[in-house]
C-alpha cells in the first residue's frame, strides 16, 4: 500500500491513519471472521459434494428429479424476473420522475416484500388460493390449482423478488434527474423513445445489477415456496427444496451437488456484480474528468 | 385511489408522458401480489375471537420461539454491527491484496440461497465437520441447538451492515480528522468523537435491517437449529408447523404478529433512513 504513495503524500495521511500494528491486526481480524463465515461455507458447498468423487457428483445430477427440480427452477425465474422488470421500470418512473402525494408511502409499500418472512408471504397465498381460501371454491369447482402446483410458486417467488429491480432503479433516477429527458420531448422525441435513447442507457447498469439480484433471489427463494409447493417430487420441486428433501434423507452428496450449482449461480451472480459495479465506476469517472464546458469569450 | 392523486396544478407544468399509465400499472400490480394477499392475511384472523387469537400467539411453545427468534436475531445483529463495521473501515481505509475479492464476497449470503447456506454451515459445525470437529472436544456444540441459530443469522445479516456503513465512510471528509489530530486528539479519540458520531445513523440502519432479516429468516435457520420444541423452534417454524397440521387460523395468528412486527421494523428503517440522509446532507 505505502509503495503506491509519494513521500507527501504519506505525510498528508499520517495524521488520518493508524500505526501498521493497529492497520495489520484490524485486517487480520476482518479477514478471519470473513473466512470462518463466508470462505469456509462455501468451501464446504463443494466440498461435500465431491466428497464421493466426481462419478458420484455427476450421478447425482443426472437424477431425472434433480432435472426436473432445475427445470422448474429456470421457469419460475423465468416468469419472475420480466414480470418485475416491467414493474420495477415502471414504478421507478412514476416515482422519480413525478412528485405526487403518497410518494413515500408508496416506495414504502414498494419496500414491504423485503420485511415480510419468506414464511408468511407464502402462507398468504395458501390463504387466498388454498382449499379453505378466497378462491379455494371456485378455483376447485373450474379444477384450477395454483398452491401446491407451480402456479403458486411462481407467485410467492414473484412476492419475495418485488422490489429488487425498483429498490435499485429509483435512487438512480431520482439522482439523474428529468433535464435530459426534457430536453428530448422538447425536440420532439416520443415518449418511448425518450425512454429507449435517453433514460435506458443511463440507467443500464443499475438494471443489469437489479435483474442478477432478483434472479439470484428468485431462483434461490426457500421459505415462501416451501410453503406454497407441496413438496411433490419431480412435479412442485424447485432446487432449494429439492436439496431440503435429499439432504433429509441423508444423501448427503446428491444435496450438495444440487446445493453446488445454486453456490455456483451465486458466484456467478457476484462476479456479474462486481464487473458491472467496477464499469460503472468507471464510466463515472470518465464523465467527471471530461473538461467542463466553457461559455466563449 | 384518491390518495395518490396529484394536484391540478402540478399536471400543467408536467413535460414528460407515462405518468398515468405507470402509475397505474404500479398500484395495480402492487395490489394484486402484495396488498390483497396481505390483507387476506388479516382477514383471516378475523375469523377467530379475540381469545382464540390470543391463545393462539401466546402458547407457552410460541412464547419460546418468540424468546429465540429475538434473542438470537439481536445477538446475531449486534455481532454484524462490530464485525460489519470492522469489515466495511478495513475495506474503506486500507489496501491489501485480494481486496477486490473480499469486497465481492461480503454479498455472498444475498447471493446463496438460504438453504444451501443453511445445510453447509451445518455440515462445517457439526461433530464430524471441518469446525465442529474441533469444537466438540472443547464442549463446545454450535450446531442443533440455539447457537446455531445465531451463527446462521450471523451469516445471513453481515452484508446489511457493511453495505449500509461502507459508503458513508467512503464519503466522510478527511478534513474532520486531520482537523482533529492538527488540535492534539489521539487516534482513538479522533475515531470516538469524530468519524464514529458520522457513521453511527448508518450503523443503526444496518442493525434494523439485519435484525429485520433475521426476525424473518427461515431457510437457512431449520437445518442448523435442531428445531427442538420450546429449545431451538423459531416462529417462522411455528407457523410451518400449524399449516401442517392444517391449523391456517392458528398460522395465520402467529403470522399476523410477525407481520406487525415486520412493518413497524421497516417503519424505524425508513425513519433511521431519513435521519441518515438529514445527518449527512446527502441523497442516500
Amino acid at each position: 500500500m505505502s509503495t503506491t504513495m509519494n513521500p507527501s503524500q504519506r505525510r498528508a495521511q499520517a495524521g488520518t491513519t493508524e500505526p501498521a500494528w493497529v492497520r495489520y491486526s484490524l485486517i487480520g481480524v476482518a479477514l478471519t471472521f470473513m473466512f470462518f463465515f463466508l470462505v469456509l461455507p462455501l468451501a464446504a458447498v463443494f466440498t461435500e459434494a465431491l466428497r464421493k468423487g466426481l462419478d458420484a457428483y455427476w450421478q447425482a445430477l443426472q437424477e431425472p428429479d434433480a432435472w426436473s427440480a432445475i427445470y422448474l427452477t429456470f421457469i419460475t425465474a423465468l416468469i419472475a424476473v420480466p414480470l418485475n422488470l416491467v414493474f420495477g421500470i415502471a414504478a421507478a418512473w412514476a416515482i422519480a420522475k413525478y412528485e405526487f402525494t403518497g410518494k413515500a408511502f408508496l416506495t414504502t409499500l414498494v419496500d414491504l416484500p423485503f420485511s415480510v418472512s419468506p414464511v408468511v408471504a407464502g402462507l398468504i397465498y395458501v390463504l387466498m388460493f388454498g382449499a379453505q381460501g378466497w378462491f379455494g371454491p371456485w378455483l376447485q369447482a373450474h379444477d384450477i390449482k395454483i398452491v401446491f402446483a407451480v402456479p403458486g410458486i411462481v407467485l410467492a417467488t414473484v412476492f419475495v423478488t418485488f422490489p429488487f429491480i425498483a429498490r435499485e432503479l429509483i435512487p438512480l433516477m431520482q439522482a439523474q434527474g428529468n433535464d435530459e429527458e426534457q430536453a428530448a420531448i422538447v425536440l420532439g422525441a416520443t415518449g418511448w423513445q425518450t425512454f429507449w435513447y435517453v433514460t435506458l442507457p443511463n440507467i443500464k447498469w443499475g438494471l443489469i445489477y437489479g435483474v442478477i439480484l432478483c434472479n439470484a433471489r428468485a431462483m434461490g427463494e426457500f421459505g415462501a415456496v416451501s410453503v406454497v409447493s407441496g413438496h411433490i417430487r419431480g412435479q412442485t420441486n424447485t432446487m432449494p427444496l429439492h436439496v431440503e428433501i435429499l439432504y433429509n434423507e441423508y444423501q448427503s452428496v446428491a444435496a450438495f451437488a444440487v446445493a453446488s450449482l445454486l453456490a455456483l449461480l451465486a458466484l456467478v451472480t457476484l462476479a456479474i456484480k462486481s464487473v458491472v459495479e467496477w464499469r460503472h465506476a468507471r464510466e463515472l469517472k470518465a464523465t467527471a474528468e471530461l473538461p467542463q464546458e466553457m461559455p466563449s469569450a | 385511489m384518491a390518495l395518490f392523486s396529484l394536484a391540478r396544478s402540478h399536471k400543467a407544468a408536467r413535460v414528460l408522458p407515462g405518468f398515468n399509465i405507470t402509475l397505474g400499472f404500479t398500484l395495480t400490480y402492487l395490489s394484486l401480489i402484495v396488498l390483497i394477499p396481505l390483507s387476506a392475511l388479516v382477514f383471516k384472523t378475523f375469523t377467530l375471537t379475540w381469545d382464540q387469537f390470543w391463545a393462539a400467539v401466546t402458547g407457552p411453545r410460541v412464547m419460546a420461539s418468540y424468546r429465540l427468534t429475538f434473542g438470537a436475531s439481536l445477538i446475531a445483529a449486534l455481532v454484524n454491527v462490530v464485525f460489519g463495521l470492522l469489515v466495511a473501515w478495513v475495506l474503506v481505509r486500507y489496501n491489501f491484496f485480494g481486496k477486490k475479492v473480499v469486497d465481492a464476497l461480503v454479498d455472498l449470503p444475498f447471493a446463496l440461497p438460504t438453504a444451501v447456506a443453511g445445510i453447509s454451515l451445518t455440515a462445517l459445525l457439526a461433530g464430524n465437520g471441518w469446525v465442529g470437529q474441533y469444537l466438540e472436544p472443547m464442549g463446545i456444540q454450535l450446531a442443533f441447538n440455539p447457537n446455531g441459530v445465531v451463527i446462521a443469522l450471523i451469516f445471513i445479516g453481515l452484508p446489511f451492515v457493511v453495505r449500509t456503513v461502507q459508503p458513508v465512510l467512503e464519503d466522510a471528509e478527511k478534513e474532520l480528522e486531520e482537523a482533529a489530530t492538527c488540535l492534539g486528539a489521539t487516534r482513538w479519540q479522533t475515531f470516538s468523537r469524530v468519524i464514529f458520531p458520522s457513521i453511527a445513523p448508518a450503523l443503526l440502519t444496518g442493525f434494523a435491517m439485519a435484525f429485520a432479516r433475521a426476525i424473518g429468516e427461515y431457510g437457512s435457520v431449520i437445518f442448523i437449529a435442531g428445531n427442538m420444541p420450546m429449545v431451538s423452534e423459531i416462529t417462522p417454524l411455528i407457523i410451518i408447523g400449524k399449516l401442517e397440521q392444517y391449523d391456517y387460523a392458528g398460522a395465520t395468528a402467529v403470522a399476523v404478529v410477525m407481520l406487525v412486527i415486520s412493518f413497524v421494523l421497516l417503519l424505524v428503517i425508513n425513519a433511521l433512513q431519513a435521519w441518515q440522509r438529514r445527518h449527512t446532507g446527502a441523497p442516500a
